[in-house]
């Protein structure tokens, strides 16, 4: 219903002043701005997390003297069955998940990147080939892929990157090679063609800029996945092996006393769910802000 | 004319944005005989279809109000005052509209045949299924579409056939009144001139009196026996078609309007466009909406509003540049 | 009709076929000696050497992918390391639960979705919308084994209302498949929010609200038939999320399905039934997707008379 002073027309160069009126509209957005300072602060907490609690001492060492207490003054979260503190575990947890999550999005973007660049750029049977690899890679749901990828190599942080990452790579060259297709035959494009700029030019230069906001959109969306998944496979003993202080990982070990010490579940599902919750505010709030036709 | 069958007095009406409000229609009067064609003419944004939607009772419900006036439609009385179900009644029954573009007012995964015979299913209930489907034919074949169609998708038809399809459904249930909002715009010119050509036909054999939206002048000197020009939310000038393309004086809008078409017969060195663009509905101009693109303004132009001047016959004029004459 | 079904089963085909090689690629990559894994690690080097014959685990690569194809295609995905049954056997007996509660939660999800979505729509901005978009987005981001875990707290710890594992009758479909469901729902919700939202501004709307068409029938007729192809797409694609999010909720609730055939198949290193499961789900989430592309021809008459006409 908004009026919009409209932006580019399909995607001519996105100048500065585009960025800053996409930056304007992100403000205004309550609920995207929540994400991101909760997001701002869960990083905060993971680069400053030995400030906050120390690693040796709380998050892996073990205290018989003071297993499975409940929340209290001393220990806000509790601990555990073998005294570690809750809340300086999923402290360092946050650690684990958004570094992991971070990296394996970056491997995906970036090979995603040049296979969706290729395909989309040279188009015919290269852009056939590599894009139908892509669709039977898609057809595996992400979940199972990553599964039978640690199942393979073996459970280590390693491996599940690599699961994560291969399991992403399609999703980033589908994006990056429409959002190619629909520039590539602008007259911006050929204009530049026609002064006689390189392929590479043209790709860095004029093509790139234009995909990343809808990269930026999915990487955020995809982050929350892959939060999910992390914690998921570490929750089935498949993911990041104990004493690691992983979200998914402290669920593993706290699930057989559900009853007794709640809290061992409750504590690092909630960080779970906050992660994820920010990360898909952020991202449903930037994919608004970049394309507000969207919005309603 | 005594037999009066719309009668728009004083309709204010605004668009409440998050951005701000858009003040849509300002104090618009227009009156419709039976068997008469207005032309609404004027820019794109001038109002006309918002003009239309207000009387259609279906401007956007959260954000279109309407702040002020009048609709009297036939012996029914205000419609501003009538509630969703008479309103229901009378909308595609009595007074139907024709949307501007053909190509999107058909719903792409229902049968055209089924998107008619849904009028005779809302406004006459009674009707048995087999008497529906054969006006249905009847309405096709009218509008120069074999029967044999109906099954087929709107994907199936050409735009113009896609218009024909829009007035059969418009004209199914006979209205008195047709709101045709810039029916052709969207054809091919020769398209253009079969399905008014083929509008006209109709709405004679039905004695439906019809609202022309266009921005078209050529249009409106062939179909319209009254003619209304509309700026910024604004009925500037009204009248008959002979009092607005013969009469002397106009308000200078109307003059810039009529210069911006190049006339053949004259020999002119250059067309007359009427400089800068219409306002901004959310920050109208003080005094006349029209002062600041007036090659005439006068200091009053800018803080009065102009009252409706008559200038003999129909012929209203919104400007200061004229008195009333007795 | 004929021509479109065709070409999305050949599609299909070459999809399947795709996938098993990448699941073969991938499960090939596995270190660790199969024949050690079924003999124990006493064996003597000749038994080892013996089976690994027999197993043709000293074939070339291709030769041994199409050997596993030919056989697979027979129905034959090899015995399992650990138990030394058919694995065959094994994924039928255990398939069943898991795809009886992919497609309860898909119901569900479904049920619940796709009305809440269009009411969202229909009253946007209003206190209903509000309340189902932030339930949307708790539900998207809540891990579902959290949520299992949470469910069977209440439910069946402290209230003792229903069952906490197993799958032996009705009432212990219901944590599971509610589990399962949710993630779905959510995307549901929002995916038939925003196409409503869209397609009501469509000018095909307006049209037939200037037919005096009542507001119900200009959503359930008008409306929600346009905004049903992306809804079955994201039914479709959801599929597929549910059937590897089985995998986890099975281990939540104690269920003896595919999914907990595959963890343990994984903790033995039983390659074979690994990779089975793997290619049965996908096969399902291939066939599923089938469907949805079948669905799309009657939903939408373009695509259909795009395969027509020739």
């Amino acid at each position: 219903m908004k009026k919009q002073n409209n932006q580019d027309n399909n995607g001519a160069f996105k100048s500065r002043s585009q960025w800053a009126s996409i930056w304007m509209r992100l403000k205004k957005n309550r609920m995207a701005m929540v994400g991101m300072f909760l997001l701002i602060a869960m990083i905060l907490i993971a680069v400053f997390a030995d400030l906050i609690a120390d690693y040796d001492t709380l998050a892996i060492g073990q205290d018989q003297s003071i297993r499975m207490q409940g929340p209290s003054g001393d220990h806000w979260f509790g601990t555990d069955q073998f005294g570690r503190d809750v809340l300086a575990r999923i402290i360092h947890g946050s650690r684990i998940s958004l570094s992991m999550s971070i990296i394996a999005m970056s491997i995906a973007v970036a090979i995603g990147a040049i296979i969706g660049a290729i395909a989309g750029y040279y188009g015919g049977t290269v852009d056939n080939i590599l894009m139908r690899i892509m669709d039977i890679l898609l057809a595996i749901p992400p979940m199972l892929m990553s599964i039978s990828i640690v199942a393979a190599l073996g459970q280590s942080m390693v491996n599940l990157l690599i699961a994560l990452a291969i399991a992403y790579i399609p999703v980033f060259a589908r994006v990056i090679r429409s959002s190619i297709l629909s520039i590539k035959d602008q007259e911006f494009i050929e204009a530049a063609r026609s002064c006689g700029s390189s392929n590479k030019r043209i790709i860095f230069k004029h093509i790139v800029p234009n995909a990343i906001g809808p990269i930026i959109v999915q990487a955020t969306l995809a982050m929350g996945a892959t939060i999910l998944i992390i914690a998921s496979l570490s929750f089935m003993g498949l993911g990041v092996k104990p004493p690691e202080p992983e979200w998914g990982t402290m669920l593993y070990e706290g699930r057989d006393f559900l009853k007794q010490a709640p809290y061992l579940v409750l504590f690092p599902g909630g960080a779970i769910t906050l992660a994820v919750i920010s990360l898909n505010l952020l991202g449903d709030g930037l994919r608004d802000a970049l394309d507000p036709r969207l919005r309603n | 004319m005594s037999n009066k069958l719309l009668e728009i007095k004083n309709i204010s009406a605004e668009y409440r944005t998050d951005d701000g409000v858009s003040k849509v229609l300002n104090d618009v009067t227009l009156s419709l005989g039976n068997g008469e064609t207005l032309g609404l003419v004027g820019e794109t944004g001038a109002g006309k279809t918002t003009t239309a939607l207000a009387i259609m009772g279906l401007l956007p419900k959260r954000t279109g109000f309407i702040t002020n006036g009048s609709i009297e439609f036939a012996e029914e009385g205000n419609l501003l005052e009538k509630n969703e179900e008479i309103m229901k009644a009378i909308r595609g029954h009595r007074i139907s509209m024709i949307f501007q573009d053909p190509m999107t007012s058909l719903n792409p995964v229902i049968r055209v045949g089924e998107q008619i015979k849904e009028s005779f299913k809302v406004h006459m209930p009674d009707l048995s299924d087999e008497d529906m489907e054969k006006k249905v034919d009847e309405i096709l074949e009218m509008v120069g579409i074999p029967a044999a169609r109906k099954r087929e998708y709107p994907h199936q038809f050409s735009g113009g056939m896609k218009q024909r399809v829009v007035i059969a459904m418009a004209l199914s249930c006979e209205p008195q009144l047709l709101i045709a909002d810039e029916p052709t715009t969207a054809l091919d010119v020769t398209i253009q001139a079969q399905v008014l050509h083929m509008m006209d036909n109709l709405k004679k054999k039905l004695n439906t009196s019809m609202i022309l939206i266009t921005h078209d002048l050529g249009i409106v000197s062939q179909n319209c026996e009254k003619v209304a020009v509309m700026y910024a939310g604004s009925i500037i000038e009204s009248g008959t078609a002979e009092e607005i393309f013969l009469n002397e004086d106009h308000h200078p809008y109307t003059i810039g309007l009529f210069g911006s078409i190049p006339d053949l017969k004259k020999q002119t060195r250059r067309l007359s466009p009427i400089d800068g663009l219409m306002p901004d509905p959310m920050d109208l101009p003080s005094g006349c909406v029209f002062h600041p693109r007036c090659p005439k303004c006068m200091e009053i132009c800018k803080n009065e509003v102009p009252e409706s001047v008559s200038m003999g016959g129909e012929h209203q004029i919104k400007c200061h540049l004229f008195k009333e004459v007795e | 009709m004929g021509k479109y079904i065709a070409q999305r089963l050949a599609m299909m085909v070459v999809v399947v076929f795709g996938i098993s090689f990448i699941v073969f690629t991938i499960m090939n990559l596995t270190p660790g000696n199969a024949a050690y894994l079924i003999l124990g690690q006493s064996a003597s080097p000749e038994q080892v050497a013996k089976l690994e014959a027999e197993l043709g685990l000293n074939d070339p690569f291709f030769v041994r992918y199409f050997d596993y194809i030919i056989n697979m295609l027979q129905g034959n995905f090899g015995e399992s390391y650990n138990t030394g049954l058919p694995v065959f056997q094994e994924i039928f007996a255990r398939f069943p639960a898991t795809l009886k509660l992919s497609t309860v939660a898909m119901f569900f999800a479904a049920l619940i979705g796709i009305p809440v979505g269009v009411i969202s729509a229909v009253r946007q901005y209003s206190f209903t919308d509000a309340v189902s978009t932030t339930m949307a987005l708790l539900f998207a981001s809540i891990p579902s084994f959290v949520m299992g875990l949470v469910l069977m707290l209440v439910f069946s710890l402290h209230l003792r209302w229903l069952p906490a594992t197993g799958l032996d009758g009705i009432e212990n479909y219901i944590l599971p498949a509610i589990t399962l469901s949710m993630a779905t729902m959510a995307t549901l919700v929002r995916m038939t929010r925003s196409t409503m939202l869209e397609v009501l501004k469509q000018d095909y709307i307006r049209t037939a609200r200037a037919k005096g068409v009542d507001e119900k029938t200009v959503i359930l007729k008008h409306s929600l038939r346009n905004a049903l192809l992306p809804i079955v797409t994201v039914i479709g694609v959801d599929f597929g999320y549910l059937l590897g999010g089985t995998v986890v909720i099975e281990s939540v609730f104690s269920i003896n399905g595919l999914g907990t055939l595959l963890i343990t198949g994984i903790r033995m290193k039983d390659t074979p039934t690994v990779m089975a499961a793997i290619m049965f789900v996908t096969l399902a989430y291939s066939l599923v997707n089938l469907a949805v592309d079948i669905v799309y021809a009657f939903i939408d008459p373009r695509i259909k008379s795009q395969y027509e006409r020739g």
